[in-house]
């Protein structure tokens, strides 16, 4: 029987000459991330050694990575201290992939990963994130697991009791329309296969579309899979993966690609025809009330949010400036943008973006997470309303349960901007 | 037999549980007070300490979904609740069998808040209204770490038997 990818990256990993969904396997770990909550996760590390004599030691710091981007810079003495004291966990401990909050080498978590070259395909990659889940852009097996589950694997090396997910082969067909993207794309299959519709499993991308598209755009893909409950989204790695580790990573070594075979056992197969996508809103308050643009176009929105793990790359940037370059943010409208990583930040006030987004009013804010997680850096007032590039829409999302949270690509942001209304870009 | 102390519906998110503001609170013995914050009765309810231990939260379909946040698990475990859900999303159930926060999984369930039910091993009985739901027994390789008492015993012992 054939395998799928997420079946022979674990197959490898648990050191078997294959395995089948259902099995329980205790897969090696290539990376282990976390960000700040890393905290809690040093708390457990420390709590497993106890009384067993032995010296708390990491079984590899090298594969460990911590990125701060959730709460950058802090938004109070809390996350301040506990910052501290993973620093000093990190110099103590030999950890090298570490990210602190720096307008050069920080940024957003999934943003680093990629972008250093952390995350290689046929990789078994763990985070303390549920968005963990993209980097299986780049044909790795990606999962979220919580902090003490992390703490087990900094002990060990190697997660324990995982079982072999179910696969869904999406087969993803068409040239998208002008201003439809990856996140239209992603946000229609959500609401197609439900907020649950992957639960325990693996969705597995193919098709030419998917082929053509750049990693920027897989990562938008393979990040939101978790939405539909997804374990792992995956991008078989292809020639793509290796442009974009060699060109923007600087990879110099060997990256060798695990593929699906041709007899592989899928659960479900998914097929996807874009050619007539319209831009997709995931509307308050789940990921899977999506609705084409149309249905909710004239929503008034007093915030816009362009940034994220989802949607801050240069690509999110650059479509998003040329929309706004020479217009100018409606007024009653606030408009932030989140360059997802310090080094994207730069190429965006190279290329102008950032000045472009300035002049039309919008507040351009540092890398990191921002307000997805209603932590701080735009809040919401009560009874107001977000559209937003970012990932999820819960009640009480972006730090009030009062004000509501519609979801978009940069495109659609960035023509609402304008007109401080949603807005189909098509209509510019 | 305890008491339903909440009843709710599908799609309960970690944001639902425990809101993202409170997330640089991170020790077991202080995430409790933010428990379903903004649900603001409720939360005073718990506070108040006014359900006894054992009480049941009921849960519809992917109870739990979202984040990865592990403080959605031990804000609950601090309460001594039980959750009852027809389905819970994959990271909050792990988290919960790590934690030792019990869940059951019970996909038939109809319960209301103020049901009694009786949790058996494999089904739950509503005494209220005398119906009984058949329960989804957990994985074997889920059972392992739920019989060590938790993911930090288990992971413990693997360390000790390494040497």
């Amino acid at each position: 029987m054939g395998m799928t990818v997420a079946e022979k990256i674990l197959a490898r990993a648990a050191g078997l000459p294959a395995v089948a969904a259902g099995d329980v396997v205790e897969p090696r770990v290539d990376l282990a991330m976390s960000h700040e909550n890393a905290a809690l996760v040093i708390n457990q590390f420390l709590e497993v050694f106890e009384g067993t004599g032995l010296a708390p030691t990491i079984w590899d710091p090298s594969r460990i990575a911590i990125i701060f981007d959730h709460r950058v810079p802090a938004e109070s003495p809390k996350t301040a201290t506990n910052q501290k004291k993973i620093r000093e966990f990190v110099a103590a401990n030999g950890i090298t992939k570490f990210h602190d909050i720096r307008g050069d080498t920080g940024g957003i978590c999934h943003q680093i990963l990629p972008e250093y070259g952390y995350v290689r395909p046929g990789y078994v990659v763990v985070g303390t994130d549920s968005h963990t889940t993209t980097h299986g852009a780049l044909g790795a097996f990606s999962f979220g697991i919580g902090a003490t589950e992390m703490a087990s694997v900094w002990s060990l090396g190697y997660a324990v009791n995982i079982e072999v997910p179910e696969t869904i082969k999406v087969v993803v067909s068409g040239t998208m329309p002008p201003y439809v993207g990856a996140k239209d794309l992603i946000l229609h299959i959500i609401g197609t296969l439900t907020a649950q519709g992957a639960n325990y499993k693996v969705l597995e991308f193919h098709g030419e579309t998917i082929r053509r598209m750049s990693t920027s755009g897989r990562i938008a893909i393979c990040n939101m899979s978790v939405e539909a409950g997804a374990t792992s989204g995956i991008v078989p790695g292809d020639e793509e993966t290796v442009r974009y580790l060699r060109e923007v990573a600087g990879v110099t070594d060997d990256i060798p690609l695990t593929t699906p075979d041709a007899d592989a056992r899928y659960v479900r197969t998914v097929e996807v025809d874009v050619s007539k996508l319209e831009p997709q809103i995931a509307c308050p308050h789940m990921v899977d009330n999506v609705k084409p643009i149309s249905a909710v176009a004239g929503t008034k929105v007093q915030q816009i949010v362009i940034g994220s793990c989802t949607n801050g790359r240069l690509d999110d940037l650059e479509i998003a400036a040329g929309i706004l370059r020479g217009k100018k943010v409606a007024a009653g409208t606030r408009m932030l943008v989140f360059p997802a990583s310090g080094r994207i930040f730069a190429q965006a006030l190279a290329k102008g973006y950032v000045q472009d987004f300035m002049a039309a009013g919008a507040v351009v804010m540092n890398s990191g997470c921002g307000p997805c997680l209603g932590v701080h850096e735009g809040a919401l007032g009560d009874h107001e309303t977000a559209l937003s590039t970012t990932n999820r829409n819960f009640k009480g999302r972006m730090g009030n349960p009062k004000s509501e949270v519609f979801l978009c690509s940069p495109a659609v942001a960035a023509a609402s901007a304008i007109t401080g209304v949603i807005t189909d870009p098509r209509n510019n | 037999m305890a008491k339903v102390i909440i009843a709710l519906g599908n799609d309960i998110s970690t944001d639902d549980i425990y809101p993202g503001r409170y997330m640089a609170t991170v020790l077991p013995t202080e995430t409790p007070q933010f428990a379903f914050a903004d649900r603001t009765d409720f939360n005073t309810r718990l506070k108040a300490r006014e359900f006894p231990a054992g009480s049941i939260i009921v849960g519809g379909e992917n109870f739990g979904c979202g984040s990865s946040r592990e403080q959605a698990c031990s804000t609950l475990k601090g309460y001594d609740v039980v959750v009852v859900a027809k389905s819970i999303s994959r990271i909050f159930l792990q988290n919960s069998i790590n934690l030792g926060l019990k869940v059951v999984l019970c996909p038939a369930l109809e319960a209301s808040e103020g049901d009694a039910l009786d949790i058996t091993d494999d089904t739950v009985i509503n005494r209220t209204t005398g119906k009984t739901f058949a329960q989804v027994q957990m994985p074997a390789a889920r059972k392992g770490i739920m019989d060590a008492g938790g993911l930090i015993p288990y992971t413990r012992a693997r360390l000790k038997a390494r040497g």
